[in-house]
Formats: C-alpha cells, sequence, structure tokens
C-alpha cells in the first residue's frame, strides 16, 4: 500500500467521496497555495469502499470550510498541530454561497448582468436544496464553475 | 427601505393593514388626491405590459404624484447596453419610488440591492407578479370580506401560469383554504406545488372537467389555456372547450361564487358572461389600482 508520511502542522479531509479530491482541491483554492499538499485517490475504506484523502500542511484559517460543507458535508475535517489531531470541525451547510456555482437558467439576470456574483442561498436544509437568489432556479451538481 | 420583489414579502398582518388602506382609498378618493404631490413614480419597463404600466401610473396619478419612464427597453439605455445595476443607481436620482418590469428573472431584485429609492416587482420573466396577487387578494377580500375558508377553483394553465402560483402560495397562508385545480393533463399544476400543499395539510383535488365541480365552488379563476402548450392539435380541440367558461357552467356555480381572472381575457369566458354579477374579473382590475396607490404609499412611508 501506498505510504504518504505525516504532517506536522496542517489538515486532512478525509472521507472524501472517490474521486472528488482533485474538484475539492479546485474549489478550496489550493493550487493557489505554496505549500505541501498530498492527493491521495481511491484508498481503502471500511465504511465508504473506497475514498479519497487530502493532506495540506499550511494553516487551517486557510481554509474555506463553508464552500466544503457546501461540496460534502461528510468530509471529515481533522486539524494537525504537531503531527497530533489536535480538533475534529464538523461541517454545517452554509447559508449562501457566492461564486462556487453557477446559474444556468438562461431566464435569469445572472445571465446577462455583468459581473453579477452567483449567489445560491439554502432554501431546504433537510434535503439539501440550493436555490439561486434571483431566479429561485434550484442547483444541478453540473453547475459547478 | 422597503421594496416589493415577491407577493410573500408582506406578512398576513402587513397585507391586512395594507388591503385596510386601499378600501379607505376606493371609498374616498378625494382624501388621498394630494398624498404623493411632488413625488415621481419612474416605470421601468424592459418589456411591453400597457395593463400593468398604466395601472401603476393611473395609481400614481389619483395619488398626485408624478410619472416617468420608459415602456421597452428599445426605448431605454439597456438598448446601449446599460446594467439593470447602473440604470437604478441614476433613476434614484431622477425618481422616489419605481416599478420594474423585466423579462430576466431576478431584475428587480438586483434593481433592488443597488437602489437608492423602493423598488416594486412589475413582473420578472415567468417568476413573480407580486401586485397582481395583491389586485387578486384585495378583490377577494373586498368583494367577500375576508381571505379565510375558501374553495378556490384554479382553471386553465396551471402549470405555466406565474399568477396561479403566486395567488397558490398568497392563499395558504389563511386558514380552511382549499384548492380545486381543474387543467388538462398536459398543464396540471407542477409537483413541487402539490408537495407543498401536502407538506402544510392544505386539502386540493385536480379534476379535468370544469362543470363537475362547479357547485363547489367559492371562486374560479380563470386563465389561458393556449394552443402552443399542447403537442398535437387534436389534443387542443378536443380539450379546449372544457376551459371555456360560458352561461351554462355559470348555471351550476353557486348564487354567490365570484369569477377571477388576470386579464387579458380571450375566448376562455365567453362575453355573455360579462354581464353576470359574479363576473368580477373588470371590478379586479379596479382593485389592481387601489393596491398599487395603497402600496406606493406604503412603500413611501406616507401610509400612517
Amino acid at each position: 500500500m501506498l505510504n504518504v508520511g505525516k504532517i506536522e502542522e496542517g489538515f486532512v479531509l478525509d472521507h472524501i467521496k472517490a474521486g472528488k479530491s482533485l474538484s475539492i482541491y479546485e474549489h478550496l483554492g489550493l493550487d493557489k497555495l505554496d505549500c505541501t499538499v498530498a492527493i491521495i485517490k481511491n484508498a481503502r475504506s471500511e465504511k465508504m469502499g473506497k475514498k479519497d484523502i487530502l493532506k495540506v500542511e499550511c494553516d487551517i484559517n486557510t481554509l474555506d470550510l463553508d464552500v466544503l460543507a457546501f461540496i460534502d458535508h461528510n468530509i471529515t475535517v481533522n486539524v494537525i498541530k504537531a503531527g497530533e489531531i489536535v480538533q475534529k470541525k464538523e461541517l454545517v451547510l452554509p447559508q449562501q454561497i457566492k461564486n462556487v456555482i453557477k446559474c444556468h437558467n438562461p431566464r435569469c439576470i445572472t445571465s446577462i448582468e455583468q459581473e453579477l456574483p452567483h449567489i445560491f442561498v439554502l432554501a431546504d436544509p433537510a434535503k439539501e436544496v440550493y436555490r439561486c437568489k434571483y431566479c429561485e432556479e434550484k442547483y444541478r451538481e453540473n453547475a459547478i464553475f | 427601505m422597503r421594496h416589493l420583489m415577491n407577493p410573500l414579502d408582506f406578512s398576513v398582518e402587513e397585507l391586512d393593514r395594507l388591503f385596510d388602506l386601499a378600501n379607505k382609498i376606493e371609498k374616498n378618493p378625494a382624501e388621498y388626491a394630494h398624498v404623493c404631490d411632488g413625488k415621481i413614480l419612474a416605470t421601468c419597463f424592459y418589456e411591453p405590459s400597457t395593463r400593468t404600466r398604466l395601472s401603476f401610473e393611473s395609481a400614481m396619478t389619483k395619488l398626485g404624484g408624478r410619472v416617468i419612464g420608459f415602456a421597452d427597453a428599445n426605448s431605454s439605455s439597456a438598448a446601449k447596453g446599460e446594467s439593470v445595476s447602473d440604470t437604478i443607481r441614476v433613476i434614484s436620482c431622477y425618481a422616489d419610488i419605481c416599478a420594474m418590469r423585466h423579462p430576466k428573472e431576478g431584475a428587480p431584485m438586483v434593481a433592488s440591492e443597488k437602489s437608492r429609492i423602493p423598488v416594486i416587482n412589475a413582473g420578472d420573466g415567468g417568476h413573480y407578479h407580486p401586485t397582481q396577487t395583491l389586485t387578486d387578494l384585495l378583490t377577494i377580500r373586498s368583494l367577500k370580506g375576508h381571505l379565510d375558508g375558501f374553495t378556490i377553483g384554479l382553471c386553465g394553465d396551471l402549470k405555466f401560469g406565474r399568477t396561479v402560483h403566486s395567488l397558490i402560495n398568497a392563499l395558504v397562508r389563511y386558514p380552511g383554504t382549499k384548492f380545486i385545480f381543474i387543467s388538462p393533463e398536459e398543464l396540471k399544476v407542477p409537483d413541487y406545488i402539490t408537495e407543498m400543499l401536502r407538506e402544510k395539510n392544505v386539502p386540493y383535488e385536480e379534476v379535468i372537467r370544469l362543470e363537475n365541480v362547479m357547485p363547489q365552488l367559492d371562486m374560479l379563476y380563470m386563465t389561458r389555456v393556449q394552443k402552443e402548450r399542447f403537442f398535437n392539435e387534436e389534443d387542443y380541440v378536443r380539450l379546449k372547450d372544457f376551459y371555456v367558461l360560458d352561461t351554462a357552467k355559470m348555471e351550476l356555480a353557486r348564487e354567490d361564487m365570484l369569477v377571477l381572472h388576470p386579464l387579458p381575457r380571450v375566448n376562455e369566458i365567453s362575453v355573455e358572461v360579462d354581464d353576470d354579477p359574479r363576473a368580477a374579473y373588470f371590478r379586479q382590475a379596479q382593485y389592481g389600482v387601489y393596491v398599487r396607490m395603497a402600496l406606493i404609499m406604503t412603500l413611501l412611508g406616507l401610509a400612517s
């Protein structure tokens, strides 16, 4: 089995749905950070069969937990200090997300108004439904930027 | 500062106050003839809607105010590519309140975020048309005395009709409401509406034929069944007469039933019904002016 070493300070995102780690890497803007990142794909998991893991050696505050929660709130966030897990953060669905997903309704004002942010609001927390703030079109999964 | 984007922006109590004011205006219009002296309403209509625009203009004029604006996008700066955000910033310098109609959904909301004056959504594509819903509610309350406990038949195009969806959402807030949806299979009310009704335990029935339910109704809200909504001519020809209200169908209705229609009417209500005292659709247009007068006063802070 592949071995990836421990990190000293940073965070480990565990229980990422297999195959989703690269999309999360992108949405968290990790490509813009000058730090060590390990992307582990298709790791064996008792719970999930297989899963992805992201290990990032940087300050936890650089992480946008809202975006992460929107993408998958079942991800476990482990905060690492001095090589040990010091905290497990729970992810809560954000009330609002900005410029993470795009409204694809051709009748929506966001389709023509320049520089208007694409804002989605949590309409139904139980069913995890997000709607465009302006036209109220339901978010469909393939609409991610 | 308040705007009106969605018919549900006002609570039931706020709507009561708005409708009380509209009824006072109706009884004594002279008392309100100068309350908006010196005020300007901007009607920014990016798509033509003569009826709604004239209703707003009539409302402001009757309050003593003045009106500026444009009646379609080609005669506005939008034709030069100006954004809604920029247009409303400029309009805020010229007027005290704005009524905006736009073909794109959410455009009036974008305007309200940048505006220094109250913005009224006068229709944004197939999304909302809140002043129509306020008109419908005021008509029912004025002619019946209350808004709760009614069995309301909604007939025609229930799939695409935004006035129907808005009215349903507004009426579920009043206890004892029951809906009867009368439409062809192709134009049934969308699932998300019936799901919402089940969640709120609001009773409803879905039927194909208007005749069968006429005796049960306190109110009948008619909409137009458009030919282009059907897949084939045959279905349209077979079904269209089901959804035409005529005197024969009116004979099945109660003495005190009301017939409402957002207008324009094409042929879904036979003209012979117009003289029936239960036909309320032209009075409805009159209430549309009163409710817009009350709304303008309320949003300008002149209601008390």
